[in-house]
């Protein structure tokens, strides 16, 4: 037997067929669905007279359209209560299980999948959303997939895919105290540039990934898409199993059991070709932030904003010029004498309960900024609820942050949280792009940790100078 | 899916790199259940002035590219979000094909279930093409997919490759979904193989 990647053993172990050009119908045994890119594929179904092949494969949920405010009364805005409507409506037809906004299980789709066990090691995973390359934590292959695409799953429990090219990073070393996956998956993308990973599915593997938690998997493999990445993925290992184990939808007694000793064999074998291999030493990393409007626009926390005539190519020269025109910077501010307006700590990348906790240490006892305006929103009613139970809430409303209800929120601003045009954000989101959390919002990605230290200072700060001299003993 | 197999008309420039989906068709477009009718909010920032009235200097508000039908643009176009409507917008706009170094993945996936077709050529031909776009309305650029070549206004043709069975649905108009669905014998022997030798891929609950 040739030696295998990790994708190559999911990929070849969900071929259905292959057409002469190598084209292949794969098997999909995940399906997750959100309101927002579902809606024309219901449709679509509806007009051929299709059924949902297998309804039991598919978790439907509503995230990026819902307010973060109390919703018991409804929502308010016309466009974003039909779309929830129609998800509602349109799972109820088909058979669906249906995470509507009242439900303490609902929540971003890339939180809750994991969270209900729903995602495993082993299995195909697709979403109509980029960020589906989250579940890749799990040693589950998943990629984001168009509306078109979503209809294709729905109708054959199949999609049409041409196999990518394996990319290996190896981050060997450990990360310094201090620096998180969000520092490490933005460091990556800095090296490759957003369209290193394009064609390519990355396996994160190395000493720093192996002592990761699966949190910090998730938001590793959450931003392989902003690499260009089809899909990024960790072998699974104790932590994945320990993470998964009781889970509402995981295996159960002797299927659990079958289901580990499977999963222990899906790692890459010694020898196996990896057509691309970045090696990244972790303990170089620093905390690291976006200056401009693309995720590769990174760089750490103690540079300067950079000068457009400092990179090589014209097309770069011109991108980094009009990044901070829209961003209002100029080159050579030290970083950390940036001002800040807003601080969303939150989005598919940092919203779960190691994110919120980690938030919580850095500032109990101390305030946010008086010229801050600062919010967390918790990946799922579950977060919400475990982090009200462990205190952490009480500290985050104490430090004068605005503690919300679960959803994409400020990531993307469908709903009403937004910024302003001109206002200037520290986020833990995914996505620095033009207008992306709201028309004119300038957006500085960055881990909870510097999310949280940024609300306390006002302005965009080193964590480790914060743990030194201002956070409490 | 409609058929495409010659498509001939003027291109539009446009050399920005990194052109990501939320800049191609932003989030208040994304509230539509519907696919059509996306064309007037593509490019939406760049496009229109804060008052909503047109930005005279984006290149589709200029006079010769109202109705291009091809867009020549940098590296990693689509990247970002996987929302088809940025395929659907583009389409809705009359444009229905896009040249460019590179794209990313689930754009590109996404239209050619549209009917559009996506041709990558290397970035010193799309400098040459870029070049040739901007003589505005006289520069006709002439796509053939069956011979896979982009004839340019200065009449050298340039080759692109595509995955067959891509060019063959294009070509034909043909419906995946339909096609896929043919299969549904070996897809169902597939299905109880895989329970049957991992049970536990049914989800509990």
């Amino acid at each position: 037997m040739p030696a295998k990647t990790l994708y190559d053993k999911i990929w070849d172990a969900h071929v259905v067929s292959t057409e002469p050009d190598g084209t292949c119908l794969l098997y999909i045994d995940r399906h997750l669905v959100h309101e927002v890119t579902s809606a024309q594929a219901f449709e679509g179904l509806r007009i051929n007279q299709r059924k949902v092949r297998r309804p039991e494969l598919t978790l439907a949920v509503v995230d990026h359209n819902v307010p973060t405010t109390d919703r018991s009364k409804g929502i308010d805005d016309p466009d974003s209560k039909l779309q929830i409507d129609t998800l509602r409506d349109n799972t109820e037809e088909f058979g669906v299980e249906y995470y509507n906004e009242q439900d303490i299980r609902q929540g971003i789709v890339h939180v809750i999948g994991p969270e209900q066990g729903f995602t495993l090691p082993g299995t195909t995973v697709v979403c109509g959303d980029s960020h589906t390359a989250t579940h890749g934590a799990f040693g589950a292959l998943a990629h984001g997939i168009g509306t078109s695409e979503v209809e294709h799953v729905l109708a054959s429990q199949t999609l049409l895919q041409n196999k990518s090219k394996n990319m290996l990073v190896n981050v060997t070393g450990k990360l310094a105290p201090g620096i998180t996956a969000k520092d490490l998956t933005l460091a990556i993308i800095a090296t490759t540039g957003t369209a290193g990973g394009t064609g390519h599915v990355i396996e994160y593997s190395g000493e720093a990934i192996r002592t990761l938690s699966m949190e910090g998997r998730m938001t590793l493999c959450n931003m392989a898409i902003e690499g260009g990445a089809r899909a990024g993925m960790v072998a699974p290992d104790e932590i994945t199993f320990a993470y998964l184990k009781g889970r509402p939808k995981s295996p159960k007694g002797d299927d659990w059991d079958n289901a580990v000793e499977y999963w222990k064999t899906l790692h890459s074998d010694e020898g196996a070709h990896f057509d691309t291999v970045i090696e990244i030493d972790a303990t170089t990393i620093a905390p690291i932030v976006t200056w401009g409007t693309s995720p590769e626009d990174a760089i750490a926390i103690t540079e300067n904003v950079p000068d457009p005539k400092n990179f090589q190519d014209e097309h770069k020269q011109s991108a980094a010029k009009r990044s901070l025109e829209y961003m209002g910077l100029t080159a050579g501010t030290p970083l950390t004498e940036i001002k800040i307006d807003k601080v969303f700590i939150g989005s598919c990348t940092n919203s779960r309960i190691e994110d919120l906790r980690e938030v919580a240490k850095i500032v109990e006892g101390n305030k946010t900024a008086a010229h801050v305006n600062a919010m967390v929103v918790p990946g799922s009613g579950l977060v919400k609820a475990q982090a009200e139970k462990e205190g952490i809430a009480e500290i985050l409303i104490q430090a004068g942050f605005d503690w919300r209800e679960p959803g994409c929120s400020m990531c993307l601003g469908m709903n009403p949280d937004r910024l302003q045009p001109g206002e200037r954000c520290a986020s833990t989101s995914n996505r620095n792009f033009e207008g992306r959390q709201g028309s004119g919002g300038r957006t500085h990605l960055m881990s909870p940790a510097m999310a949280a230290a940024a609300a306390i200072t006002g302005r965009l700060t080193d964590i480790r100078t914060l743990q030194k001299t201002e956070a409490p003993v | 899916m409609r058929a495409l197999k010659e498509l001939t008309g003027v291109a539009a420039p446009m050399p920005m790199i990194n052109v990501d989906t939320d800049m191609i068709i932003p989030k208040q477009y994304l509230k539509t259940i519907k696919r059509t009718g996306l064309g007037k909010g593509l490019f939406h920032e760049m496009r229109y002035n804060k008052d909503g009235s047109d930005n005279e200097d984006f290149v589709l508000n200029k006079e010769a590219y109202r109705e291009a039908k091809i867009l020549i643009t940098g590296d990693n176009f689509g990247c970002g979000s996987s929302r088809e409507h940025a395929a659907w917008a583009i389409e809705d706009f009359g444009i229905r094909c896009v040249i460019a170094p590179s794209f990313s993945d689930i754009f590109y996936n996404n239209a050619f279930k549209n009917g559009m077709l996506l041709i990558r050529l290397p970035q010193d031909q799309i400098d040459d093409l870029t070049e040739q776009a901007e003589y505005g309305a006289n520069a006709q650029f002439s796509i053939d997919l069956e011979t896979q070549t982009v004839t340019a206004p200065d009449g050298k043709t340039h080759r692109f490759e595509i995955d067959e069975f891509r060019k063959h649905c294009l070509l034909n108009g043909l419906d995946e979904i339909a096609l896929t669905l043919d299969k549904d014998a070996s897809i169902s022997s597939f299905e109880q193989s895989k329970n049957n030798e991992h049970r536990w891929l049914t989800p509990a609950g």
